[in-house]
């Protein structure tokens, strides 16, 4: 589902049931990013209370970033989005575009790419699809899924071949390959030297707009943040700080001075104490 | 994923096969073969010369010329076969349950709290210190070198599947899950591959233990075979034959080597180490 040439990069989610790209060939419809809906989120390891009344909505499609200081809870936030953890109180729940309740169908990406270093590239990518699915048909999709992030070429290669980056997008191709309604990303880009990390992000953006999912990316770098999210939230104390929509078009210029002034108002909140 | 599944699939996965390079005698291959064979020609001069007497030692070529009529008598064949059969048997039946009971106890808490315990303390007495006691159970028959090899071969597999197993990387796990395997299939994509190098160190380690054990309890008790072979030759003194025993031995323990580390080779061709 590489876009072809011209086709408008939202056209996945404006037409959903269109089963084939204009290259024609066939496309599966998306299941339908989920939108999720947070009250009053608890969450306590011990007597260390790590989240308190976290009240979060966030809509079918959207791009949200996490930011926050280091230990100040955004990975915990994470997995209970995900449905990996449960909260201590409260309720997590996932809806579908009717706002009818849905499965979480949620897939995660760590900072850690976590291949089976036994299995090649495309065997990796096949896993992300679950057991139970036909040998042939999961190699063919996990290819389709390494073309979109540019890995076509290494189908066959061991991962220990692959540089830090490429091992990154094989792993960002395991979390698309089963087109998950919210895709979860926790510093996905964290362990990537600077150029690495600029390349991927353009990708990142691209690849998650074709595929039209939720997406929750938990990120240290701020200005990562504001280049791919449409809503950058502030995690501090274990509670939300500072929501802001970040309402530019995509894709998004490097240097854009409108977005600097939104990152640097984000640094000044996670910085500046009040 | 079965032995042989992890097998296939790695050599459909490996990429850029690279043709078949036979080794040509260069320096590399030739000099560690130099002092062997110095030693063999000092051996040859010195026995031919007198220096060295028969009954210490017999010539090189006295060891050929046993190899050659205990081959041709088919004698020769006939006992290593024997003792190739009582490894074999030793390796499978003691391999197995170190194996099982490794996997076992890496993956359940319940059974290694049951067993590990007294597998450890089992582990301490030396096997070999066994043998008065295993010729008054079983006599000199196949039993007694069966239940000594496999004894032998069992805790180096144990030790090294249950370590292989227990320190399966946490991340990988949890990515299993989170991807939805559970059960049989989380074992084979995951925690069996996972072990995979550590029980080929314990399976290595075990060859070694099952050729010591097997010349040990044959030479003490046994009516063919390599040892007896020996153990024969040695009250008629016929050292060319002893020395050949001994000999035949060294080399069944290079086969086993080898065969194993090709094995090894092939099933982690993943890993880098064994990447070229
Ligand atoms: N499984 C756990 N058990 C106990 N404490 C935990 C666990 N996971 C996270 N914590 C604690 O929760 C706090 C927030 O951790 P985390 O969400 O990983 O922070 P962040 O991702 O923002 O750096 C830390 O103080 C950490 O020690
Ligand atoms: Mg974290």
């Amino acid at each position: 589902m590489v876009a072809a040439p011209y086709q408008h990069p939202l056209a996945f989610v404006a037409a959903p049931e269109s089963h084939r790209d204009a290259a024609g060939r066939n496309l599966e419809t998306p299941p339908g990013a989920v939108a999720l809906r947070l009250r009053k989120v608890d969450k306590r390891f011990g007597d260390n209370r790590v989240l308190r009344g976290i009240d979060l909505d966030l809509e079918a499609g959207q791009f949200l970033a996490i930011v926050g200081k280091s230990g100040c809870g955004k990975s915990t936030l994470l997995r209970l989005l995900t449905g990996l953890d449960q909260p201590t109180e409260g309720r997590v729940e996932f809806l579908d575009a009717q706002g009818r309740p849905a499965a979480g169908n949620a897939r995660i990406v760590f900072q850690e790419p976590r291949l089976l270093p036994w299995f090649d590239v495309a065997d990796n990518v096949a896993v992300g699809l679950g057991p139970g699915t036909l040998k042939a048909e999961a190699r063919s999709r996990a290819q389709e899924a390494l073309a979109d992030v540019q890995l076509a070429e290494k189908a066959r290669e061991w991962p220990s071949r692959l540089s830090g980056g490429q091992r990154q997008r094989v792993a960002l191709a395991r979390a698309l390959v089963s087109r998950p309604g919210l895709l979860a990303l926790d510093e996905p880009l964290g362990a990537l030297d600077a150029l690495t990390r600029i390349t991927m992000q353009t990708l990142l953006g691209r690849v998650r707009r074709e595929l039209g999912a939720t997406a929750v990316l938990v990120t240290h770098d701020v200005a990562e943040a504001v280049h791919l999210a449409d809503r950058v939230i502030v995690l501090e104390d274990g509670r939300i700080k500072l929501d802001l929509a970040v309402p530019q078009t995509h894709p998004r210029r490097h240097g854009d001075p409108d977005l600097a002034r939104i990152e640097g108002s984000i640094l000044a909140s996670i910085l500046g104490g009040d | 994923m079965t032995l042989v599944e992890t097998l296939t699939h790695a050599r459909k996965a490996t990429p850029q096969r690279q043709p078949l390079r036979l080794p040509f005698l260069s320096r590399e291959v030739l000099l560690p073969y130099l002092l062997p064979a110095l030693l063999l020609l000092v051996w040859q001069i010195g026995s031919v010369s007198g220096w060295i007497s028969d009954r210490i030692m017999p010539s090189p070529g006295a060891v050929l010329l046993a190899l050659w009529e205990t081959a041709s008598s088919g004698a020769l064949a006939n006992d290593i076969a024997v003792s190739g059969a009582r490894a074999i048997a030793g390796l499978l039946v003691g391999g197995s349950i170190g194996f099982l009971l490794g996997l076992a106890n890496g993956v359940s808490r319940l059974s290694e709290q049951l067993t590990d315990t007294t597998l450890q303390m089992l582990r301490t007495v030396p096997h070999l210190a066994l043998i008065p006691l295993v010729i008054l159970w079983f006599g000199i028959g196949e039993e007694a070198k069966l239940f000594l090899t496999s004894l032998g071969v069992l805790f180096p597999i144990y030790l090294n599947t249950y370590h292989g197993v227990r320190n399966v990387d946490r991340d990988l796990l949890e990515m299993g899950r989170i991807y939805g395997m559970s059960g049989w299939t989380l074992f084979r994509k995951i925690i069996f591959p996972g072990a995979l190098p550590s029980i080929f160190v314990g399976l290595r380690y075990g060859l070694g233990i099952m050729w010591l054990t097997l010349i040990v309890s044959e030479s003490i008790a046994a009516s063919s075979g390599i040892g007896h072979m020996a153990n024969n030759a040695r009250e008629f003194m016929m050292t060319d034959v002893v020395v050949l025993a001994l000999l035949i031995y060294a080399a069944l323990g290079k086969l086993a080597d080898v065969l194993a580390r090709a094995l090894e080779r092939h099933a982690l061709a993943w890993n880098p180490v064994y990447q070229r």
